[in-house]
């Protein structure tokens, strides 16, 4: 009885693990005709909805140029909304090709978790906002402090870490979504309110008095968001990687989304705009996609410059200068491989 | 213990008087009902102090002191509730991000629910019969109009959203937990050990967890159990785990009714010659399903009220939808209003379901009593 | 038998016959079950397995005993960023356990008191106590916990802390009170406090003995209450007080000192009693309507008060038809404590959550999740089951 049970079920498996025998990437969505992304469920800037239910903001904004890159059309992509505990698992399990949801790039996500991290998007770190009624100039002035956060996230473990560090004690306030953390300060439960810079400046665009509050200097963390893909598909990291990196290319050969097309018509006199966009060597067919792909991905938003001032520059409510994230000829550390 | 008029001779017969003042009327009713005692009397008076403090004022914030119109939270001056916003976010309430121009198909699947549950519900109902059939068909006609199909426009599952989201999942749940339910309840007082064992222990196990593991489930680990070219709908994963919370609990109840049915039915039924199938479907489930209507109508009060939690797997319930518009930099701080606002959606939904079950179980109880 | 042999008269085929007799064919419907069963599991087993080797992710109980690198802000035993994530868990577990217990006590409470002021003969009162039944119980629970919550963040803000006596600090922050510092000889205090209770049911025990014999009552409560209290506040001050009181102070930011209670715990267990001590006083209400009014006018007659009526003949004979629905709303309580996640007290579910977010051990987490939920649900049921059967009635 036992042993035939043991048959069956040994069989059963064998039949299932061989079924189990995966297609690359790039196929699936070619066949589905469908690129699925991972993203936030809203965060001011960089996933959120506009009046007509459509998603928009930077995270969306990278899976809209890849799934132009590689379907040649920016709008066939499924959004799934993701929340901090069930992103990693839905990419584990295919249920998303990749995930753009202002996630920090760790050793442990990239090693342990079986994760590739394709670059970075943006460079953010954590800091804190207080009340400048509190008379404090410094993060390291909080012994004592009630500390409002979001749950699951590096900032949780960073904030430990630094008050650690420094010897200071503080009682942390965790609460789920940013919203009702937002809320939780306002309402003076907590006496600062800490997470990456970036949603720092979000959320001070929000309060009744934005000069009441002041943004502490220390920046307690390095916050490297990107864009990830499952580990073991190289084509497939090699796509979503060398996406990033046309972006950042094209803001640094001056290739917009208004000029793409006339570049593309024929070859320039420079060599690395020919390479990428098509009109010299054979890039696109390495990653096997069409000889063009840079021009459909540039198409969809426009270079990364484009992107940013769109959904966070200066001339949104967000009001983020670039920072970090200008090009490293601009002063910034942004700075990609070359296309050859 | 009949009381002897031994004091009076017999045959004296005195004439009826009026009752006291002090106990017929508004003052009788006042005095019996309200001030029967000193400690009533200060109970009473402790209710209307009460009474006093919450109503006006409650008033006063949600109608007399309220701003009604403004396309922003800074349009609303006065000290009272700011319900401005219901006008601009009324249509994402109810239908989350459901495509604009087809948000009749919804309307009309909530309108053709009335016919379909009416003859379940309602005896003396006009065509019953027929209707009966409608009811059967109901659940496929509804996920043709919410989902499209035959010429009718498709709407993707993740645009479903606001209270209309929390009806198909609370619908959804109730209708498949049903039949899984039954089954659950007869294997449950089934004669095959196995079979008795496996039915306890999943009722037990699922009744023994919170919902929201369940949808973490759902949501985390049911992909990891599927063949990695295999994706199901999130909507259709959360489904299917609503149901397997819900049949665990329909479960006991239909157990309950199976339990109340006497052995002489079955018996009869076993003389006639019935088998087992026949034996339930004909005979014992009809009896048996009939005295669990109120308690399945309280299963479903219980469900409809956790597809709030859907929220925390990130779906834009009406709860969703409420966080999501107090996101929104125009109207951030109306925490109140919004909670107030989704509350009185299931108030009202959820007080009128509890009401026709506690008529349900009144009717149901003199029906046994005759 | 019978079928079978009929069978044989008749003559059928060998599995025809085999299918008509009753066992066997029960034989085979549970052998299908169990194979069926069984392959479904290889399934989901076999798909697990592949895709946590395709995502190269380790499955196992190893994560617990890797240092965890977060806080919490909650905690009933030791904990800090340095400890383990097993230790997270069980400080997240512990404060489950807390939520819930203070649930329990505090629903049953409401719950009685209210399921007897819905029968009190004031119409008034026991219109309002059904009005508040009615809205607690048809509002889903998770937006009363939030209700509570941002009621209770619209306390004074820290800086203008409500204190009673400089020892009790009410804030948005919650409250903080003075925690006790036991010094030598408090040890003779904890044992005049057994010894009280100790007293206290001996007496009470006695008391019952005499009043069946004799039907004398005793005063067993108040004498009850003077040895339990009066005992070990006697010892306290022959002793020389040996505690010490830790008051809450202000620094820069927040009261320090005391132990506090945090305005999350507080609104859910506000939350959480409320509702389920509306659905409990149902059962009450029930429960006391089952008894037969005949039990009252008996007691009546008798010469019994009204509370005494309740309390002594009613009440005890309705908690056999109150026990069981209790006992499931004990359980629905427990597992509705993981809506704590909405407010950011950190119970199991708020824990494990972060957890799972570091490690990403999904399936481990969540299976302990639900183990823990069912072990809880499991140990609640047996205690009221045994309750239960304490109480049955002793038929003659």
């Amino acid at each position: 009885m036992k042993s035939v049970l043991k048959t069956a079920v040994a069989g059963a498996a064998a039949l299932l693990v061989a079924g189990a025998a995966h297609a690359a990437t790039l196929d699936d969505i070619k066949k589905a005709g469908v690129l699925k992304c991972g993203i936030n469920t809203g965060l001011p800037g960089f996933a959120y909805t506009d009046d007509k239910g459509k998603w928009t903001g930077f995270d969306v904004a990278y899976c809209r140029a890849l799934a132009a890159g590689v379907l040649g059309d920016p709008d066939k992509v499924k959004y799934v909304n993701l929340t901090g505990k069930n992103r990693f698992p839905a990419l584990a399990a295919g249920e998303i090709d990749v995930l753009s949801r202002n996630t920090t790039w760790t050793f442990k996500r990239d090693v342990d978790l079986g994760f590739t991290f394709i670059g970075v998007s943006y460079y953010d770190g954590q800091g804190f906002i207080g009340r400048k009624a509190l008379g404090i100039k410094s993060a390291k002035e909080l012994d004592g402090a009630s500390v409002c956060i979001q749950t699951g996230t590096t900032t949780e473990l960073n904030l430990a870490d630094f008050f650690r560090v420094n010897k200071i004690k503080y009682e942390p306030v965790p609460i789920e979504t940013n919203e009702e953390a937002r809320k939780a300060y306002v309402a003076e439960r907590c006496d600062v309110y800490t997470t990456d810079a970036s949603g720092l400046a979000a959320t001070k665009t929000t309060f009744a008095k934005p000069s009441d509050h002041m943004v502490f200097p220390e920046i307690i963390s390095k916050e490297p968001l990107g864009p990830l893909v499952r580990q073991g598909d190289d084509q497939w990291a090699d796509i979503a990687r060398w996406t990033l990196n046309v972006l950042i290319n094209a803001e640094e050969y001056g290739v917009t989304a208004a000029n793409v097309d006339k570049l593309a018509a024929k070859a320039t006199d420079n060599p690395e705009i020919n390479r990428m966009l098509g009109t010299e060597g054979a890039l696109g067919a390495m990653l096997g996609l069409r000889k063009t792909w840079a021009v459909d991905v540039i198409k969809a938003e426009g270079n990364y410059a484009e992107i940013f001032e769109r959904y966070l520059g200066t001339k949104t409510p967000l009001g983020l200068a670039r920072g970090l994230n200008a090009l490293y000829t601009n002063g910034g550390i942004l700075y990609a491989p070359p296309m050859r | 213990m009949t009381a002897q008029p031994f004091h009076r001779s017999q045959g004296d017969m005195l004439t009826g008087r009026a009752a006291p003042v002090a106990t017929v009327g508004v003052i009788g009713w006042l005095r019996a009902n309200l001030f029967s005692s000193w400690f009533s009397t200060a109970l009473t008076l402790l209710a209307l102090y009460l009474l006093s403090l919450i109503v006006p004022a409650l008033i006063d914030w949600a109608y007399v002191d309220a701003d009604f119109a403004g396309d922003n939270r800074f349009a609303c001056k006065s000290s009272g509730a700011c319900w401005a916003w219901v006008d601009q976010r009324i249509d994402q309430f109810l239908y989350g991000r459901y495509t604009a121009d087809q948000t009749w198909r919804v309307d009309l699947a909530v309108v053709l629910l009335i016919p379909a549950l009416a003859p379940l519900l309602f005896e003396g109902v006009p065509f019953a019969r027929q209707l009966r059939w409608f009811s059967l068909a109901y659940p496929a006609v509804a996920t043709l109009l919410l989902v499209g199909g035959i010429g009718l426009e498709s709407v993707p599952t993740d645009r479903f959203g606001g209270f209309m989201l929390n009806l198909t999942v609370g619908l959804a749940g109730i209708v498949l937990s049903l039949p899984v339910g039954i089954l659950l309840a007869l294997g449950r007082r089934s004669r095959l050990p196995v079979i008795r064992v496996l039915c306890i222990v999943f009722i037990e196990a699922v009744r023994g967890v919170p919902l929201i593991t369940l949808l973490f489930v759902s949501n985390i680990i049911l992909p990891t159990f599927l063949p990695p070219d295999v994706t199901l709908d999130s909507l259709i994963r959360v489904i299917v785990m609503v149901t397997a919370f819900a049949s665990a609990y329909m479960a006991e109840v239909i157990r309950g009714g199976l339990q109340a049915i006497p052995r002489g039915q079955y018996e009869a039924a076993q003389a006639l010659g019935l088998r087992y199938w026949q034996t339930m479907g004909l005979i014992v489930l009809p009896q048996a399903l009939k005295i669990s209507i109120p308690g399945i109508v309280n299963t479903f009060i219980g469900l409809f009220k956790d597809t709030t939690l859907v929220i925390i797997i990130a779906m834009f319930d009406i709860l969703g939808i409420g966080n999501a518009m107090l996101a929104h930099p125009d109207w951030q701080g109306l925490s109140t209003e919004a909670y107030v606002f989704i509350a009185l959606f299931f108030f009202v939904a959820c007080f009128s379901m509890s009401r026709y079950s506690i008529h349900l179980e009144k009717r149901l109880d003199t029906e046994r009593r005759d | 038998m019978a079928q079978n042999a009929s069978a044989r008269l008749t003559g059928r085929p060998g599995w025809q016959r085999l299918w008509s007799d009753e066992r066997t064919r029960g034989l085979i419907y549970q052998l299908l079950v169990v194979l069926g069963l069984a392959l479904v599991v290889a399934f989901i087993v076999s798909n697990t397995i592949a895709n946590l080797q395709r995502v190269g992710l380790a499955s196992g109980f190893g994560f617990l005993s890797e240092q965890a690198f977060f806080d919490i802000n909650q905690k009933l035993i030791e904990y800090s960023s340095t400890s383990t994530f097993g230790r997270a868990l069980i400080v997240g577990m512990l404060n489950t356990v807390l939520v819930s217990a203070m649930g329990i006590v505090a629903a049953t409470g409401i719950g009685f008191v209210a399921g007897v002021l819905r029968l009190s003969p004031n119409f008034l009162l026991s219109r309002m106590v059904g009005a508040w039944v009615e809205i607690t119980r048809n509002v889903p629970l998770l937006l009363q916990i939030i209700f509570w919550w941002v009621l209770l963040t619209g306390l004074p803000k820290v800086r203008e802390s409500l204190t009673i006596g400089d020892s009790v600090v009410l804030n948005n922050r919650g409250v903080r009170l003075p925690a006790p510092l036991f010094e030598a000889g408090f040890e003779w205090v904890a044992a005049a406090l057994l010894a009280g209770v100790a007293a206290a049911v001996f007496v009470a025990r006695w008391a019952r003995r005499r009043q069946e014999l004799s039907g004398q009552s005793f005063p067993v409560a108040w004498t009850g209450l003077v040895l339990i209290a009066g005992l070990p506040l006697l010892v306290y001050w022959i002793a020389g007080a040996p505690v010490a009181w830790d008051v809450p102070r202000p620094t820069k930011f927040n009261f320090v000192g005391g132990f506090n209670v945090t305005p999350e715990l507080v609104a859910l267990w506000i939350a959480l009693s409320t509702y389920t001590g509306a659905f409990i006083s149902e059962i009450v209400r029930a429960g006391i309507l089952s008894v037969s009014k005949g039990q009252t006018e008996a007691a009546g007659a008798l010469g019994l008060r009204p509370g005494q009526t309740m309390r002594l003949v009613v009440i005890p004979q309705a908690l056999r038809v109150i026990i069981p629905p209790l006992t499931s709303q004990y359980l629905n309580l427990t597992k509705n404590s993981s809506l704590a996640i909405a407010i950011g007290y950190q119970d199991l579910v708020s824990v494990g959550g972060t957890i799972l977010n570091q490690s990403g051990q999904a399936l481990e987490v969540v299976g302990i999740w639900m183990a823990v939920y069912l072990s809880l649900s499991l140990l609640t049921s047996m205690f009221m089951n045994w309750y239960n059967r304490k109480i049955a009635l002793v038929e003659r």
